[in-house]
Formats: structure tokens, sequence, C-alpha cells
């Protein structure tokens, strides 16, 4: 039988990889998918703790869509101002967006 | 005794019981068997239907159609195929292969995974997924994606901005075709089809025509069929998002979209036609699946008739069309059907049908006063006088012949 | 191994090699389809998981919808057609030292999880989350507004 450490073993490795991926790229649009990576793993998770813990209970669903909708939201945002960025600078390397360093 | 399909499912899964074989592995190996043979009947359908369509334009364009191959040219669509496969298969330079090649299968794999939740009888089901709906809406999604991995792959701009009028065409007409199709949800309280078409005493059609109406328009336009065919128009942006596609490639994606339109009308009888519902439907399941493909190939022959008919949509109209008035007048129709459906709840049936039929048409009549109004004032807007450019007289005084 | 257990790791392996793939493709374009195929992966791993509402709507949001944007985004902010030069920062030997340490670590956070998911009223939440979604709409449409000089 597939047992809730598994689900949670499995939704930790692609937190990490997604964990990665926010870190090491230098195309924004590749950060943001890394952040998308990261999101899915945390539904995976709350949903697995759902349904090994209290599947009579729905918050657990509830939750997990919450998060689904935070997550539609941000991506549509994130999207906008990296168009919005590209057409002042022409660029999405995030290295090269550094106006505000100092 | 009129369940074919069920009544072999069982004795061969008595069968390779018999033989020694474990319970999971017979219901894997029936379930396979399922899926080989729902997607065969499809794709032979399929087949059919390429002559279906050329008949039919044929016949509203005053003509015969092909009529040399066998009888009445049913041979024709094997013609077909056959010089399809026989073609050069090219590849554009610059392509992306495994996308390029990728992206005609999905676009038929897509049409195909929509079969396996439409009940053809009341004992015949691929799979009785009590979220059907919202599947088909997810499956109509996948469609979009097949569209861009054709147009990115094809390494050409042309192919890419048709790829994108697609997108934005089918990713528009998602809108108000989900919210139309969650009026029938809404009046079977439930998202499985087969509790859907169980529930309609009277067929939905008579029950909230206005939803049927948006759900078909919205449907071919996520097809992609005239009117609403600018992404493949031939005279506007030279096939658009497959133009480098050939042979057998080009003929999966114009498999797949016939296969689609058969799909949409299937689901369209399903949701508002009754599905397999008729005389006798319950006692002989046979005879449901009869039904179901009368009413869809009905509603398959409209869809034909509407193309033929409409000349071709502009995109900034088309998208206006969803936008501006598609998604308010669905929106305006489900608030008013749940409210009516809560309020009238338990009333006999023809109480029940009169009063969202009169609902209905208290919205249409509404919505055909604002688009008169509408309508008159964009009149007044185009018949006022324009300032037309002229040159000075000092300009082109010289110019003028003396007489 | 029962067919479950079997299902279960072809999917895993499916979604992390998906995963992996994301974060290490080159062309963009090709990150954005290895991603659609972790999603994919990540649905079925919903379907496992007795939730059939979530397969279906991780499809229709995140394939449907979230992938298309970004397939959107990256083919209108590409300088050329070909993508050039290293695709990763300098320093990202850390972020797989991080990673690497962060998933050896998880045990603590079990508990945590636990009590995060404890009974209580929902509907307040998803309002907010409605807010916030029409709030991000309006936002996105006037950031992305190209302003007409």
């Amino acid at each position: 039988m597939i047992s809730l450490s598994y689900y949670l073993v499995f939704s930790a490795a692609l937190f990490c990889i997604g964990l990665y991926g926010v870190l090491a790229r230098k195309n924004a649009v590749a950060v943001l998918m890394g952040i998308e990576l990261m999101l899915n793993a945390v539904i995976v998770n709350v949903l697995a703790f759902w349904r090994f813990r209290t599947p009579e209970l729905i918050a657990g669903q509830a939750f997990a869509v919450m998060v689904f909708a935070v997550a539609a939201a941000e991506v549509a945002v994130g999207l906008a101002l990296f168009i919005s960025i590209y057409r002042r600078r022409h660029t999405v390397a995030a290295d090269e967006i550094d106006l505000l360093k100092w | 005794m009129g369940d074919p399909i069920n009544a072999i499912a069982n004795w061969l899964s008595g069968w390779l019981t018999a033989l020694g074989l474990p319970a999971s592995l017979v219901t894997v190996i029936l379930m396979v068997l399922g899926v080989v043979v729902l997607a065969s009947f499809v794709l032979i359908v399929d087949i059919l239907l390429v002559w279906v369509e050329r008949k039919v334009v044929a016949r509203f364009q005053d003509r015969l159609g092909p009529n040399r191959l066998g009888p009445f040219g049913l041979i024709q669509p094997v013609a077909d195929i056959i010089k399809l496969l026989i073609k050069e298969d090219i590849t554009p330079v610059g392509a992306d292969r495994i996308i390029y090649n990728i992206a005609p299968i999905m676009a038929l794999a897509v049409v195909l995974l929509l079969w396996a939740v439409i009940p053809f009888a009341p004992t015949i089901l691929g799979a009785d997924v009590n979220v059907a709906v919202l599947y088909i809406v997810a499956v109509g999604a996948l469609g979009t994606l097949g569209v861009i991995m054709a147009g990115w792959a094809s390494n050409n701009k042309y192919a890419l901005l048709g790829a994108f009028r697609t997108v934005a065409q089918m990713v528009s007409y998602e809108v108000p075709m989900v919210i139309a199709l969650l009026v029938p949800v809404l009046l079977a309280r439930s998202m499985g089809l087969q509790v859907i078409v169980n529930a309609q005493e009277p067929w939905y059609i008579l029950v909230a025509p206005l939803a049927a109406i948006i759900f078909l328009i919205t449907s071919i336009a996520e097809l992609g069929r005239a009117p609403f065919d600018i992404n493949e128009a031939e005279s506007e942006i030279v096939a658009g998002f497959h133009i480098e596609y050939t042979g057998m490639k080009f003929g999966l994606f114009y498999a797949g979209e016939l296969l689609h339109a058969l799909t949409v009308s299937a689901l369209f009888s399903t949701l508002f036609l009754g599905g397999w519902r008729g005389p006798f439907a319950e006692q002989v399941p046979i005879l449901g699946v009869v039904y179901l493909f009368i009413k869809a190939f009905f509603i398959y022959w409209v869809i034909m008739w509407i193309k033929y008919s409409f000349p071709r949509l502009r995109i900034d109209q088309m998208l206006g069309f969803s936008w501006k008035f598609l998604t308010p007048l669905a929106l305006a129709l489900l608030i008013v059907t749940a409210i009516l459906d809560k309020v009238i709840e338990g009333v006999s049936t023809p109480v029940y049908v009169i009063s969202h039929l009169m609902a209905n048409l208290i919205i249409a009549w509404g919505t055909v006063q604002l688009l008169r109004t509408y309508a008159r004032f964009e009149r007044k807007r185009v018949a006022e006088v324009r300032p037309v450019a002229v040159a000075p007289e000092a300009d082109y005084k010289e110019l003028i012949v003396q007489e | 191994m029962t067919a479950m257990q079997v299902v279960f790791l072809v999917t895993a392996v499916v979604t992390l090699g998906g995963a992996v793939m994301v974060v290490t493709a080159r062309n963009l374009v090709h990150a954005a389809l290895w991603l659609i195929l972790t999603l994919f992966g990540v649905a079925v791993m919903f379907a496992l998981l007795n939730a059939p509402f979530f397969t279906v709507v991780q499809v229709v949001i995140y394939i449907g919808a979230i992938s298309i944007l970004m397939i959107f985004a990256i083919m209108l902010t590409r300088r050329v057609m070909q993508d050039s030069g290293p695709q990763v920062n300098p320093g990202w030997w850390m972020s797989i030292l991080l990673a690497l340490l962060l998933f050896g670590g998880v045990d603590p956070l079990l508990a945590l999880g636990k009590a995060l998911v404890s009974p209580d009223g929902y509907v307040l939440p998803f309002e907010l989350a409605s807010v916030l979604l029409l709030a991000a709409l309006i936002g996105a449409i006037v950031v992305a507004w190209e302003k007409k000089s």
C-alpha cells in the first residue's frame, strides 16, 4: 500500500527541484516555472495530509483550492510584470534587471 | 439481452479468470480492450465523416459531390487517406522535430479523450466520472496546447501568428462555454454526464434553450470552424498554424477537426437533447447507442449548415462577440436560472418547463432589444458626415486645364 | 508490488524527471513543455489521492491556462528566436547545496504540517480568494497596458 510518507517524500523532492530552479535560473519566466513547481508540491502535500489524516473533513480540500487560486493569480500578475519590464528594458534576465541595486 | 457489449465483457472476464489470471490483471486487460474498441470505433466513424462532409457541402452548394468511387462515393475517404499517406513527408528547416511531430498527434488524441465520458446507453459508458463536465473543459484546454505546439514548432511567422490567434479565440470562447455548461449541471444537480442524461425527463433544450444556443456557438468557435475559422482561412493567413504540415500529419489535423465536430455534437445531444433517451432505450440498451448517434449526426448537420451559410468573422469581431456579448449573457442566464430553480423547487414538470422557458425567452427578448438599440446607435455613428481629405485649391490650380 | 504502487512509482519518476528537465532545459519553450508534462504527473498524483476534482482542476487551470500564459509570455519576451548564453546563474552550486539540505531535513516540518490542517470554517478564505483573483486580474491588465503616447 502507498503510505503517507511516499507522498511526502515525493512532494519534498518536487519542492526542492523547484527551489533549485528559482535560485539558479537567469530568465525570469524560468524562475516563475520553479515557483509553480513549488506550489504544486505544496498542493500535493496538503492533499496527501487530507487523504491520510482527516478524509472526512472538507477543510483539506478547501485549503488546496485556496492554493490553486493564489497560484493562478500570482502567475497572471507576474507575467504581466515581466511583459511590462520587457517593454521598458528589452530583457527578462534576472541579473540584468538591477536598477534598484546599490 | 440487448446489451452485447457488457455481455461480451462478462464472458471474456469469466474466460480469463478461468484461465487462472489474477483478478487485477483481468480488470486491466478488460480496460485496455475497452479503450482500444472505443477508440477504433470512433476513428472508423471519423472516416465516414470525411464522406459526409464532402457530400453535404456539395449538396449545400447545389452540386453532387464525390460519386465515382464506390456506391454514392463511399470509397472516397479511403482514396483520400491513401493519397495523404503516399505524400512526401517534409519537415521545415529549423523546425523543432519532436514538438513538430507530437502536435498533430495531440490534436487527434485530445478529441479521443472526450469519448471516454459520453454515455452511449444506460449501461454502456467509458468512465463514469462524477466530474465529467469539468473533464470536458479540461480536455478542451488541452486542445489549445496542440495548436500552440504546431504553430511554434513550424518555425514560420505565419504559423505562429495563426497559432496565437487560434489560442486567443479558443481561450476567449472557453469562458462563455463553461458558464453555459453550468446550466444543465445546475438543473441536474450533478456534473456527471450519466446523471444529467437520467435527469432529462423534459429534454434540456426545452428548459434552457438559450444555454443550448450559447453552448453551440461557443463550441463551434472552440472547434475553429466557420464562421470562426479565421485561423485556417486560406485567403487570410494561408492556412494558419498548420501551414507547414503535409501528408498524413495534415490528415490528422483535418480528421481531428471533423471528429471534434462530431464529438461536440454528441456532447450537445447528451447535455441538451437527452443523450440516449428514446422509446425502449432502457430495456434494449443498444437502441440508446442508435438514438445518440441519430441526434449527434443531426446536430453535426446543423453545424455544417452554419458553416456553409455564414461569412467569416474578423478576429476583432470574434473576440468582441465573445467578451462583450456572450459572457455577460451567459452570466445573466446562469444567475436567472439559478434563482428560478431555487424558487420553483418542487413544482410539477410542466410548470417547471414553462417557467424556465419563459425566463429564457424573456432574457432573449431583452437581449434582442439591447442589440437593436446598439445597432441603431452604430448606424447613426457610421452615417454621420466624416471629414474627407481634400487638398487646398492652391496646390492643384495649375493642373486645371483652362477651357 | 501492487498495481497502485507501480502506478505511483511510474508517475513519481515521470514527474520528478520532468521537473528536473524544466529547471535544466536551455530552450525556454522546451522547459515550458516539460513543465506541462510535470503538471500532468501531478494531476495523476491527485487522482491517486482520491481527489478526482483536483485532477481535472489541475488540467484546466495549470495546463490549460497557466502553462499557455507562460508560453505566450516566453514568446513575447524573446530577444532573438534562438536561446544563447548560459542559462544558469553564477553560484548555481550553492542552490543545489541548499536544495539537498532542505530535502534531508524535512522531518521537523511534519508536526507543523499536521497542526496546519485542523478543522475551521473556510467560507471566509474562499471569498477572500475571489477578491484576490479579481484584484490580480485588474492589476495584471493595468500593469501590462501599453500606454499609447
